[in-house]
């Protein structure tokens, strides 16, 4: 078929973010001890409080064996082949304001299209940047602050605001939950720290963009973002990473916090370099984010598009503690090639009335294998807990897989838990009814395909939403013939 | 001495009494039993062995506690007679309007006075399983062990061990039977726990129908344990209906495991309609191994007091062009627990599928609970295949639009819960068993009986 060779072009497109920067970088041995975590600690000039939750952390940690229940296949990880820290180096002292970053980084984010400068002009997007393991430059950071919005790399709130991190760190995400997130714990070299004072709506999208750069490094984040008393706050993140042959840990930490009648809203477009298209290379994204809906009619929303990364292993979740809290997540998760997805969420209902929406839409194309992995669960105490539950599959081509695991687990009849899931290809009647209007075939999937994921798409904020759009063309077209 | 493995400690006198047993019963049916099926109750001990009761940490189990089965010892149930029988027993365990063809099993065992196989065309087998081993039929030997999953299942290993005697049902070529087959199994309250292995054997052969009801009974008050096993094979283009009712004592502890396997343009059925036991487990697989088989999955669960209810089913679509449609319902009532896992698989090519799943639970009070797993496993693009499932209680709208016209709280309630079953109910197709299981909700319900909504044929 004629389409077919334009399809497979498409398909074969590379991926566009994979160059490597010379930048020096300042690195610290590969492998893992509590002497690694002191270093990190110590270049960090970490005061002492989190030098002992680190190492609580991987004194926990090595006790853990890595998990074996997602539906998602990989050689065994060597821990001490990885490099826990890689910074660019410093001339003297860090960054104190956009002008003094080494010029060369910042022509690295022109090149993955978030120009800091403009962005701070024109978009008015407040953006932190982690480059390897530590924030290389967050903008608008007086205006925001002006407000009395802190937001800063989360190195800095340690030193700054060493209160509100105790207070907060862990809290969410304690450092015993889970493999990942304890070797996150001990290890986290930097990430993006948030707080919004009560009753401050936060009057431009924050955003953080992460880039592994260094080869044998892992990327080890922490983002913590607390909403006070009736604040709003919207906050997107975005990830790129070179192209290598061999295969980079990812495990970061994201704890939200939402106090009575705030908003937190929580996008992600998560596109760490895939592999190739023999399923070589790629990021291993093993990702704990969760949000506590503490206060009443608090609210937290999360959105993501997942295109890239070798494996995803990613369950936003939220807490819904507060009475008439609300949680919600929307997500798009695409595998083409050998990528390989296990995500979903967690809604865990504990306050009264609290009401939880999921709608997770999962592609998969080539040999592709997608895992929708949910649970629901509504505590005793919850009265009149709702949720409401749709997660959707498209099998592009007959050798990937699309999987659906939700559990929902009930202790309070006074709730309504509804789960529905549906698995189907783009039909072939519908391609003719596209095509017979005039449309390409390759526009009828791409319509299809954007049709499919509106739902989610329409929770993105403007500027993601088109990135995100754009994304899943790329990554998708060639997989329709 | 065969080891025990087990992820929790448990009674190793309860495991040496299953040993003892077996050993015993070894000896016993040694020259009854052919040498291959002696082999496979070897190997299945051995497996059993390996495999040790299930812990909440394996998957398949996780919120199915059998800790105090691992911890009770059960000793094989010994042989019964009709004298035994508590009086009208038979009678509360079959069910009115079918019995033209009824094989009756006490303790797991057939007895021969009691049963009343009918007149059997040409060729067909209905019968005890035993005694077809003992005659070495072929069809008997060779199919056994087949299609339940032995190797990695806990108390389908522990009944394979136990391979005794049960139900033998062979249709041959093109034979259709009409009649619904009804085997009851009744258990005798002993001075100590028992238990009984049934196991059953159905084959249909190519063209071939048939219809078989198996009905559980047993004494309230009582601790006993059942473990079932019935394996269905169906040959090209066969029909089966099989249909399970279980209404075991509120202390007995109920396991039954139901394989089908199917080949081409096979079509098979199987229902559940649990009421009893005070745990139950139902595991249903059912494999379709030929292009253009079909497959129906139903079950009703309704259950109360401190019952707990769990529902396994797995489809497993290895051809192309099959259909599978599975409806399973709960309904809890006081401090009841359920459980619901559905599993659907679609391999590789096995395009142009349909698979629909629907798992429905109603929650009667805040202390019932239930946990629901339905599960995709889709590795064909050319399909169809969806499931729901839904938690939650009588909607109060409906009791409000019930109660506005003259209709008591209660009574509302009540026709709103039969409604919710009927869903299930009205697909069962032998009409005596129909109207029972309509009797049997509508009188937990207390809803006065003339109210049943005679479906339009």
């Amino acid at each position: 078929m004629q389409d077919k060779s334009t399809v497979k072009q498409l398909a074969n497109q590379e991926y566009k973010y994979g160059f490597v920067t010379d930048i020096e970088a300042d690195a610290i041995p590969k492998g893992l001890n509590e002497d690694v975590i002191r270093m990190i600690s110590e270049r960090k000039n970490e005061p002492d409080f989190m030098l002992e939750w680190r190492l609580n952390a991987y004194r926990h940690w090595i006790t853990m064996t890595e998990p074996k229940w997602a539906n998602v296949k990989y050689p065994p990880i060597d821990y001490q082949d990885i490099c826990y820290y890689s910074a660019p180096k410093a001339h003297g002292q860090g960054p104190r304001s956009l002008d003094e970053v080494d010029p060369q980084l910042i022509a690295v984010y022109e090149k993955l299209g978030i120009p800091l400068r403009e962005r701070e002009l024109l978009a008015g997007v407040a953006v932190d940047a982690v480059f390897d393991s530590v924030s290389v430059a967050t903008t608008f950071r007086e205006k925001l602050s002006e407000l009395g919005i802190i937001f800063c790399p989360f190195s800095e709130a340690v030193l700054n605001q060493p209160d509100l991190v105790k207070q907060y760190l862990g809290s969410v995400v304690p450092y015993t939950d889970n493999y990942f997130a304890s070797l996150n714990s001990a290890v986290f070299s930097d990430g993006s720290f948030c707080y919004v004072p009560k009753g401050v709506r936060c009057p431009m999208e924050l955003s953080t963009y992460f880039r592994i750069n260094a080869a044998k490094t892992g990327q080890f984040e922490r983002t913590l973002i607390i909403a006070g008393e009736g604040s709003y706050v919207s906050y997107l993140e975005g990830c790129t990473a070179p192209m290598r042959d061999e295969n980079q840990l990812h495990a970061a930490v994201v704890e939200l916090v939402a106090r009575t009648n705030a908003t937190i809203k929580y996008s992600t477009v998560q596109n760490w370099y895939p592999g190739s298209k023999d399923g070589k290379g790629g990021i291993y994204n093993f990702v704990t984010k969760r949000g506590k809906c503490q206060g009443a009619n608090s609210k937290i929303s999360w959105t993501q598009v997942e295109t890239g990364s070798a494996i995803t292993w990613k369950y936003p979740g939220c807490i819904l503690l507060g009475d008439n809290s609300v949680g919600e997540f929307y997500s798009v998760a695409m595998t083409n090639n050998y990528q390989q997805a296990d995500t979903g969420t967690k809604m865990i209902h504990m306050g009264k009335n609290t009401r939880s929406t999921i709608v997770s839409k999962g592609i998969s194309a080539g040999f592709g294998q997608n895992t929708y992995r949910g649970a629901v669960k509504v505590l005793r105490r919850a009265e009149g807990a709702r949720n409401f539950s749709q997660c959707d599959s498209l099998l592009i081509g007959d050798r990937c897989g699309a999987h659906t695991f939700p559990y929902i687990e009930t202790q309070n009849s006074s709730g309504v838990v509804e789960h529905e899931a549906s698995t189907s290809r783009i039909g072939e009647d519908q391609l003719f009814y596209c095509q017979q209007r005039g449309l390409s075939r390759e526009d009828a999937v791409n319509m299809i395909v954007n049709g499919f994921c509106k739902e989610v798409f329409r929770e993105l904020p403007m500027e993601f939403a088109v990135e995100a759009q754009k994304l899943l063309g790329i990554s998708l077209e060639g997989s329709v013939g | 001495m065969v080891e025990v493995m087990s992820d929790k400690p448990v009674s190793e006198y309860a495991i040496r009494v299953y040993l003892a047993d077996h050993e015993r019963s070894d000896k016993a049916v040694e020259h009854h039993i052919p040498p291959r099926i002696r082999a496979l109750r070897r190997s299945a001990l051995e497996r059993f062995c390996a495999l040790g009761f299930p812990s909440a940490k394996r998957e398949e189990w996780r919120f199915t506690n059998v800790a105090p089965l691992a911890n009770t010892p059960f000793h094989l149930a010994r042989q019964a007679g009709a004298g035994h029988l508590p009086p009208g027993a038979l009678d509360k365990a079959g069910v009115k309007g079918l019995g033209a063809r009824r094989l009756v099993f006490l303790n797991g065992r057939y007895d021969t006075r009691l049963s009343s196989p009918g007149e059997m065309p040409a060729g067909v087998r209905i019968g005890s399983l035993m005694a077809n081993l003992a005659h070495a039929d072929p069809q008997a030997e060779g199919r056994l062990g087949e299609s339940a999953p032995w190797h990695d299942h806990s108390f389908v290993a522990l009944n394979t061990a136990f391979i005794g005697d049960g139900a033998f049902i062979h249709v041959p070529r093109g034979v259709v039977i009409e009649e619904p087959i009804l085997l009851i199994f009744i258990s005798i309250a002993a001075e100590h726990a028992v238990v009984s292995h049934p196991r059953n054997l159905i084959i249909a052969e190519r063209e071939s129908q048939v219809c078989v009801v198996e009905s559980y009974y047993g004494p309230s008050g009582e601790t006993y344990f059942t473990n079932a096993v019935t394996e269905i094979f169906a040959g090209e283009g066969a029909r089966v209906g099989h249909y399970k009712l279980q209404r075991e004592g509120d202390r007995a502890w109920h396991m039954a495991t139901v394989g089908i396997r199917q080949e081409r343009d096979s079509a098979c059925e199987a229902h559940s309609a649990a009421f009893g036991a005070g745990f139950s487990r139902n595991d249903v697989t059912a494999v379709l191994g030929g292009a253009g088989c079909s497959a129906v999955l139903n079950g009703l669960t309704m259950i109360s007091g401190s019952q707990f209810a769990d529902n396994h089913t797995r489809i497993d679509h290895a051809q192309p062009r099959c259909e599978s449609q599975e409806l399973y319902k709960g309904i809890f009532d006081e401090r009841a627990r359920g459980v619901f896992n559905g599993r659907i698989i679609v391999r590789q090519d096995a395009q142009k599928t349909s698979a629909m799943q629907t798992n429905k639970n109603l929650l009667l009070t805040g202390t019932a609970m239930v946990n629901t797993n339905p599960q995709l496993e889709i590795f064909a693009d050319d399909v169809k295949c969806s499931h729901g499932a839904t938690v939650g209680r009588i909607d109060d709208e409906h009791i409000f639009y019930l109660r506005a016209r003259g209709i008591s709280f209660d009574e509302a309630r009540s026709i709103m819960t039969y409604a919710f079953a009927n869903d299930v109910i009205r697909r069962i197709k032998p009409a005596p068993l129909r109207v029972l299981c309509e009797q049997i909700v509508l009188a937990v319900q207390d809803v006065p009986a003339d109210f049943i909504v005679t479906e339009e044929k």
